[in-house]
C-alpha cells in the first residue's frame, strides 16, 4: 500500500504545482480545471491508499488512534511466502451473460440518439434487464 | 518456410522444472489448453465467447478485432497513398479522401493502438505477471469488450449512412463538427461511436488500477512488477485521466449538434460586468478539451509498447533489464509531464501560452531519453539473439528515436510555427506511432503468441514480415518530412504539379505498398501456424517473468502453482537456480534462487527441487 500511495499522492501533488502555476500564468479556465481534476484523481485513491497503509501500521486515522497492527500485505512484503497468499482470493464470476446484454443495451441506446427514439424501446429494457440480471446473478464459477 | 529457430537457451519441456501437477497437466501437449476444472461444464462455442469473463478470452477478443481494423484502415491508407501519386489524381472524390482520412486516423488510433494494448496485451499478460487468477473486475472486463466492439461497429457503420462518414479528421475541430458544416447521421454515429469506445477504455483503466494494485501474489512487490505491468499501471492513470475529457467533450458536442447549445460556438456572447472577456461559447474550448484527452492519448499509445520492448529486449540479449528503477521513475515521468503539454497541439491558434507548453514538452525528452539509455545499457554485452520478437523491438528503438527527435524539433514553437500542417507533422506522428503501435506491438504478439496459443509463429515468416516493413516504414515516411518541409500541406487530395512534390510522394507510396505486402507474411504465419502447429512449450524463449511458468495457453484461472517470488525475475530464478541473479531493492540479502533456500518452503523436506515450491492458493 507504501509505494501505491506514494505514486498515486507525487502524480497528484505534481499536477497540483503544474496546475497552480499555469492557473497564474496562464489564466486558462479549462485547463486549470482538468488540472484540478488530474490533481484530484491522484489525491483520493492516494490518501485512501495511504490511509490502509497506516492502519496496517497500527495507527487509526493516519497519525492518530491506534488499532491492532496487521502489517502489510503479502504482495507488499519481498519476504511473504506464497503460503501467505492460500486460501480464497476473492470470487471471479465463471461466466456470465450480462455484459453482453448491457453491451448490447447501450448500443441500441447509442443508435437511438442517431436513428430515432424508437430504438429506445430496445436499448432500455436490455439495460435494465442486465443490471437486474448482474446485480442478481449468482456467482457462479465459484471462489478462487 | 516452417523452421523454426530455436533461440538460445530454450529448453524441452521435459528439462523444465516444473511441479508435478503443471508437468503432468500442460507440458506434455501444451498446445492443448489445459483447464483448471472451473470451466469444464460452463457453455461452449458461440455461447462460450459471448459469456465468458476469462480475462485471457476477453484479451484476444480484443486483439483479434483491433487487428482486424488494423487491417481494414491500412487498406484505407494505401487508397489515400495511391491517390497522392499523382497530383490530380480522380481515384478519389475530395470527399471520399476525406472521409477515408478521417476513418484512417479514428480506426488505427482510438480503435487500434489503444485497445490493441490496454485491452488486448494489458488485458491477457497483466494478471498472468503478477500471479492473479483474472482481472478485478472480470464482468465489467467483459462489458467493456462489448462497448469496444459495439463501437467500433457503430464506426464502420458511418460509410453507410447517407452523406457518408464524418469528413472532420480524427481531431473533430469545431466549428467543422457542427451539425452546419459536417450534417448527417455519419458524424453523429463517430460521436456516438468514441462515446462508447471512451466509456469502455475508462472500465479498463478502472481495472487494470484494481488488478494491479489487489491482486499480486504474495512476494511481488511493486518494485518486483515486470516494466510491462508497471507501464500498464501507469496506462491505466492516464486513461482514468484522458478519457472522462474526451468523452464528456464528445457528448456535448453532440449537445451543439442537437440540442441546441453553443458550447463551441461563439454565439451570444455578452460582456459580463467586470469580465475581461466576453462570455459565450468558444471553439477553442473544443481544442483544449480534445487535447488534454488527445496528449495524454499519444503516451497511452506509447508506454504500453514501451513496456513490450522493455520485456522483450532482456530476454533475448540474457540479461536482466538495465536500470529497473530508472525505467519506473521515468515511465512516471513522462505520464506525469504529458498532462500539462496539451496545448503544443495548439500553438499556431496564438492563444495558448507558448513557454510553459514548450518547455514542459521538451522536458519530456529527459525521461524518454533513460529509456533509450536503459535500453541500449540492456544490450550492451549481452548475448543477443536476432528472433523476431528481437527484431521487430530494435526496429522500434531506430523509428521511435527518429519521431522523438522530430517531436523535440516540433515542441519549439518557431519551428513549430513553419511546419504546423505540413506533412512533417504527418512523418513525425507516424514514425512515433507506427515505432509504438505496429514495431512494438507486433514484437508483443510474436513474443506472446506462443503463451496465448501453445504454437510457435514461423520465424522465417516473421523475418520477411519484419525487414519489408522496416524497409518499407523508412521509405513512406522519410520522403513526407522533406515533402513537408517544402510546403506540402496534411489532408490535401490534390496538389499542383509543379512544386516538384510528385517524386517524393511516387516514393512514399512505393513504401506503403511495401509495408502492406509485409502484413501479409502475418496471415500467412498465422495461418501456417493454425495448420502445422509445432508446440512452444511453457517458455520457448527461456524467459524470465511469471506468465512464462504456467501452461500455454494458460488454464482457466491461470496458476495451479507458483514459484517463488524472490527478484523481479521469477521464472528465470526458478528455471537458474545457478545463475546468480542481482536482486534490486533491499532483497539483496537473498540470491533470488527459488531452490533449497527455505524460501516459499511448506513441505520442509528441505533437499533437492521439491523445496522453494508452494501450492499457492490459486
Amino acid at each position: 500500500m507504501k509505494i501505491e500511495s506514494i505514486f498515486l499522492i507525487f502524480l497528484g501533488a505534481f499536477f497540483g504545482v503544474v496546475g497552480l502555476v499555469y492557473w497564474f500564468w496562464g489564466y486558462d479556465d479549462g485547463g486549470g480545471v482538468m488540472l484540478l481534476g488530474a490533481t484530484l484523481l491522484g489525491f483520493l485513491p492516494g490518501f485512501y491508499y495511504f490511509f490502509w497503509h497506516r492502519r496496517f501500521h497500527g495507527h487509526k486515522y493516519f497519525f492518530w488512534g491506534k488499532v491492532h497492527a496487521a502489517g502489510d500485505r503479502p504482495s507488499d512484503r519481498e519476504d511473504a511466502t506464497l503460503a501467505e497468499g492460500a486460501g480464497t482470493i476473492d470470487s471471479f464470476p465463471g461466466t456470465s451473460i450480462w455484459p453482453f446484454v448491457l453491451g448490447m443495451g447501450a448500443f441500441m441506446t447509442v443508435l437511438a440518439l442517431v436513428f430515432g427514439t424508437w430504438l429506445l424501446f430496445l436499448g432500455v429494457p436490455l439495460i435494465v434487464t442486465a443490471l437486474t440480471g448482474v446485480t442478481a446473478e449468482s456467482r457462479r464459477g465459484g471462489t478462487v | 518456410m516452417t523452421d523454426v529457430i530455436a533461440p538460445p537457451g530454450v529448453q524441452e519441456h521435459d528439462e523444465l522444472d516444473l511441479p508435478p501437477s503443471i508437468a503432468d497437466h500442460g507440458a506434455g501437449d501444451s498446445h492443448q489448453p489445459t483447464h483448471g476444472g472451473h470451466d469444464d461444464h460452463g457453455p461452449t462455442g458461440l455461447l462460450k465467447w459471448l459469456t465468458s469473463t476469462d480475462h485471457k478470452v476477453i484479451g484476444l477478443s480484443y486483439m483479434i478485432t483491433a487487428i482486424a481494423l488494423f487491417y481494414l484502415s491500412g487498406i484505407m491508407a494505401l487508397l489515400m497513398r495511391l491517390q497522392l501519386t499523382t497530383p490530380h489524381s480522380s481515384l478519389l472524390s475530395f470527399g471520399q479522401y476525406n472521409a477515408l482520412f478521417t476513418m484512417h486516423g479514428s480506426i488505427m488510433l482510438y480503435l487500434f493502438a489503444g485497445p490493441v494494448a490496454f485491452g488486448g496485451l494489458a488485458n491477457y499478460v497483466v494478471p498472468l505477471q503478477i500471479g492473479a487468477p483474472d482481472m478485478a473486475f472480470p464482468r465489467l472486463n467483459a462489458l467493456s469488450y462489448w462497448l469496444f466492439l459495439t463501437g467500433s461497429i457503430t464506426m464502420l457503420m458511418t460509410f453507410f449512412v447517407a452523406g457518408g462518414a464524418a469528413q472532420f479528421g480524427w481531431v473533430a475541430y469545431a466549428p467543422l463538427s457542427s451539425a452546419t458544416s459536417s450534417p448527417g447521421a455519419g458524424p453523429d454515429l463517430w460521436i456516438m461511436a468514441l462515446t462508447l469506445t471512451g466509456f469502455s477504455a475508462i472500465f479498463t483503466g478502472v481495472n487494470l488500477c484494481g488488478t494491479i494494485f489487489y491482486l499480486r501474489a504474495p512476494g511481488m512487490t511493486m518494485f518486483r512488477m515486470p516494466i510491462f505491468t508497471w507501464n500498464m499501471l501507469v496506462t491505466g492513470i492516464l486513461i482514468l485521466i484522458a478519457f472522462p475529457v474526451l468523452t464528456s467533450a464528445l457528448i456535448m458536442l453532440f449537445a451543439d449538434r442537437h440540442f441546441g447549445t453553443h458550447i463551441y460556438t461563439a454565439v451570444g456572447c455578452h460582456l459580463v460586468s467586470g469580465a475581461s472577456m466576453p462570455s459565450c461559447g468558444s471553439p477553442l474550448l473544443w481544442q483544449n478539451l480534445f487535447w488534454f484527452f488527445g496528449h495524454p492519448e499519444v503516451y497511452i499509445l506509447a508506454l504500453p509498447f514501451f513496456g513490450i520492448v522493455t520485456e522483450i529486449l532482456p530476454v533475448f540479449s540474457r540479461k536482466p533489464v538495465f536500470g529497473y528503477k530508472g525505467m519506473v521513475f521515468a515511465t512516471m515521468a513522462i505520464a506525469a509531464l504529458s498532462t500539462g503539454v496539451w496545448a503544443h497541439h495548439m500553438f499556431t491558434t496564438g492563444a495558448v501560452l507558448l513557454p510553459f507548453f514548450s518547455f514542459l514538452s521538451l522536458l519530456i525528452a529527459v525521461p524518454t531519453g533513460i529509456k533509450f539509455f536503459n535500453w541500449i545499457g540492456t544490450m550492451w554485452h549481452g548475448q543477443l539473439s536476432f528472433t523476431v520478437p528481437m527484431l521487430f523491438s530494435i526496429g522500434f528503438l531506430f523509428a521511435f528515436l527518429m519521431g522523438g527527435v522530430t517531436g523535440i524539433m516540433l515542441a519549439s514553437p518557431p519551428i513549430d510555427f513553419a511546419v504546423h500542417d505540413t506533412y512533417f507533422v504527418v512523418a513525425h506522428f507516424h514514425q512515433v506511432l507506427f515505432g509504438t503501435a505496429v514495431f512494438a506491438g507486433f514484437a508483443g504478439v510474436y513474443y506472446w503468441y506462443p503463451k496465448m496459443f501453445g504454437r510457435m509463429l514461423r520465424e522465417s515468416l516473421g523475418k520477411w514480415h519484419f525487414w519489408l516493413m522496416f524497409i518499407g516504414f523508412w521509405v513512406t515516411f522519410m520522403p513526407q518530412y522533406v515533402v513537408g518541409l517544402l510546403g506540402m500541406p496534411r489532408r490535401v487530395a490534390s496538389y499542383p504539379s509543379n512544386l516538384g512534390w510528385q517524386s517524393y510522394n511516387i516514393v512514399s507510396t512505393v513504401g506503403a505498398f511495401l509495408i502492406g505486402i509485409s502484413f501479409a507474411f502475418l496471415l500467412v504465419n498465422f495461418f501456417v501456424s493454425w495448420r502445422k502447429p509445432v508446440p512452444a512449450g511453457n517458455n520457448p524463449w527461456d524467459a524470465h517473468t511469471l506468465e512464462w511458468f504456467t501452461t500455454s495457453p494458460p488454464p482457466h484461472h491461470n496458476y495451479t502453482h507458483l514459484p517463488p517470488i524472490r527478484s523481479e525475475r521469477p521464472t528465470w530464478d526458478y528455471n537458474h537456480p545457478d545463475a546468480l541473479t542481482v536482486p534490486h531493492g533491499r532483497s539483496a540479502h537473498t540470491n533470488g534462487n527459488g531452490h533449497g533456500n527455505g524460501h516459499g518452503t511448506s513441505n520442509g523436506d528441505g533437499n533437492g527441487k521439491g523445496n522453494g515450491k508452494v501450492t499457492a492458493g490459486v
